[in-house]
């Protein structure tokens, strides 16, 4: 029996929570404290926040898992993070001025006020839920997996995906984004020290860096160069530029951008991010070093936990777990809130008449509660590969990106009916291609397809429909 | 012409030069080749992101 592992795992959980309930102290929980922190993050937790991001269960199981079942296209996770950072540089400032001015909160929020039209505000809400159910349950599935290992089996996979979606609604109804961003400090911490250490030590214990990949080399030709699995240069080349412009269209994400101070915050952590982002070298590594520890695993989002158990002592095995539990705190709850938030906020708001705004707050808890609970459905059906349900919320965050960036660089190119046509059709794409079981059509991503045919759409009909010109908005960028 | 032209250079290292870069040997600094090569560039992100920085004008306030 392997008690440490477990106690170690449920010490982090309670840790975190403690975390955000003093957090929350002496706070006034109106809905601009809740979600956006009432507009004062200064540089460092903004950074976690978006940072966030980047060290999540997807990264340190989805990553390594990958280097193991997939090889070279993995390194498109190191590229798509320094595209998003240096787009971040254009891109966020203007979306944060816009925002503050306008007292925005979420993000369908900067379609409605852009627009004027709160069915725009509705569509982006409903996309952004369906968006971010796949992703939250990347998150459930990888915490499911740590928990499950880390006990050898004591607690079953549903049973511990269950404790986690409680725990996880727990948190964000108590604290909203001030526990989020404390918690994110301690994660970034423990994560940053576990990943360097297992990327170092597992490639030593095969005999060193440059031995592990002659082996794997010669063992797999082919393996770690793009291509494999057709996923070759134009998957990579599609796949970076529809992930790298679609991060930061994000629900979360693009409503953590509204937390920040200033708009200087977004264009200094453009420098460092892309730097911090290179500890993801390590969680390859480590799944590099896997396929001669652990060869031949059915389920290859277990590569890291299982080499880690083969190699090192239980307790060991409890703190990656713990820290994986954090990886998938964070921005589990960054993503349930922003889902009780939009479908509360802009869902039930505009269709309600009698919203009162003590209304609208117990309506957005209790949406945290339901959207866990159909993620909780969704991740005892499917055991899908983490980074497929990721890629599959991209899929759909991105068909905002050609609006969003109309709308802030040449307003006058896009009009409401263009805005609508263009998301409607490049969902239509994404759910038209995922239904027939498609994820690349002719060497290229579709989600970078569908992101094509919308932007397409919407300079076609906005060029047809243009707004009444007394109400076209000038452009934010000053 | 403004120093915001600079992000030019690492989307063309990412985006173009992958395509000379997709190779798994030499292993260079313990890594694959392709590996190394979008390292490198992570780092040549970084520097330009910071030069852009220092001499934009929006950001002296």
């Amino acid at each position: 029996m392997h008690k440490s592992p477990m106690v170690i795992i449920f010490a982090t959980i309670l840790i975190s929570l403690i975390l955000g309930m003093l957090a929350r102290r002496k706070k006034k929980m109106d809905l601009e404290q809740w979600s956006v922190g009432g507009r004062g993050f200064g540089v460092m937790f903004v950074f976690l926040l978006l940072a966030g991001e980047i060290y999540t269960t997807f990264t340190f199981l989805g990553g390594s898992g990958w280097a193991y079942g997939t090889g070279g296209p993995t390194v498109y996770i190191l590229a798509y993070g320094a595209v998003a950072y240096l787009f971040s540089y254009f891109l966020l400032p203007p979306i944060w001025r816009y925002a503050k001015e306008h007292n925005l909160i979420s993000q369908p929020d900067f379609f409605i006020k852009m627009f004027d039209s709160k069915w725009l505000g509705i569509l982006v809400a409903v996309v952004g839920v369906v968006a971010i159910i796949p992703y939250l349950q990347s998150q459930m599935t990888g915490l499911g997996l740590i928990v499950e290992t880390a006990s050898y089996g004591a607690i079953s996979q549903p049973v511990s995906i269950g404790i986690a979606m409680i725990v996880l609604a727990v948190y964000v109804t108590i604290s909203g984004i001030h526990g989020t961003a404390w918690t994110a400090v301690l994660k970034d911490i423990l994560i940053v020290i576990v990943v360097l250490f297992i990327g170092i030590a597992l490639p030593i214990h095969v005999g060193g860096f440059h031995d592990m990949f002659t082996k794997i080399n010669q063992e797999k030709p082919g393996f770690l160069t793009l291509g494999n699995g057709g996923m070759g240069i134009p998957w990579f080349i599609s796949t970076v530029a529809m992930t790298g412009l679609g991060f930061y269209m994000w629900p979360h994400a693009f409503g953590a951008v509204y937390t920040a101070k200033h708009e200087r915050i977004f264009r200094r952590n453009a420098i460092f991010l892309p730097l911090y982002q290179l500890v993801l070298l390590f969680v390859f590594f480590a799944g590099f070093a896997a396929i001669l520890i652990v060869p031949n695993l059915q389920n290859s989002n277990l590569a890291l936990l299982a080499a880690v158990q083969k190699v090192f002592p239980a307790w060991v095995a409890g703190i990656i777990g713990g820290a994986g539990v954090l990886t998938a705190i964070v921005p589990g709850s960054l993503m349930l809130m922003s889902a009780g938030t939009l479908i509360a906020e802009n869902i039930y708001r505009p269709l309600s008449k009698s919203a009162t705004d003590a209304k609208v707050q117990i309506v957005a808890r209790v949406f945290v509660w339901i959207v866990a609970a159909v993620t909780f459905l969704f991740s005892l059906q499917s055991n899908a590969a983490i980074v497929s349900l990721l890629l599959m919320g991209y899929d759909f965050v991105s068909q905002f990106f050609p609006t969003v960036l109309l709308a802030i660089f040449a307003r006058g190119a896009v009009s409401k009916v263009g805005a609508f046509a263009g998301i409607l059709v490049g969902v239509g794409l994404v759910v038209y291609f995922t239904l027939s079981g498609q994820s690349i059509l002719w060497g290229v991503n579709i989600g970078f397809w569908s992101m094509l045919g919308n932007m397409i759409v919407v300079l076609v009909v906005s060029a047809v429909t243009r707004d009444a010109s007394s109400k076209v908005k000038e452009s934010v960028t000053a | 012409m403004s120093v915001r032209w600079l992000t030019i250079i690492p989307i063309i290292g990412i985006f173009i030069g992958v395509i000379f870069a997709n190779h798994a040997t030499p292993i260079v600094l313990g890594m694959p080749f392709l590996f190394f090569y979008m390292v490198v560039w992570i780092v040549l992100t970084s520097v330009c992101m910071a030069i852009v920085y220092k001499f934009d004008p929006t950001n002296k306030e």
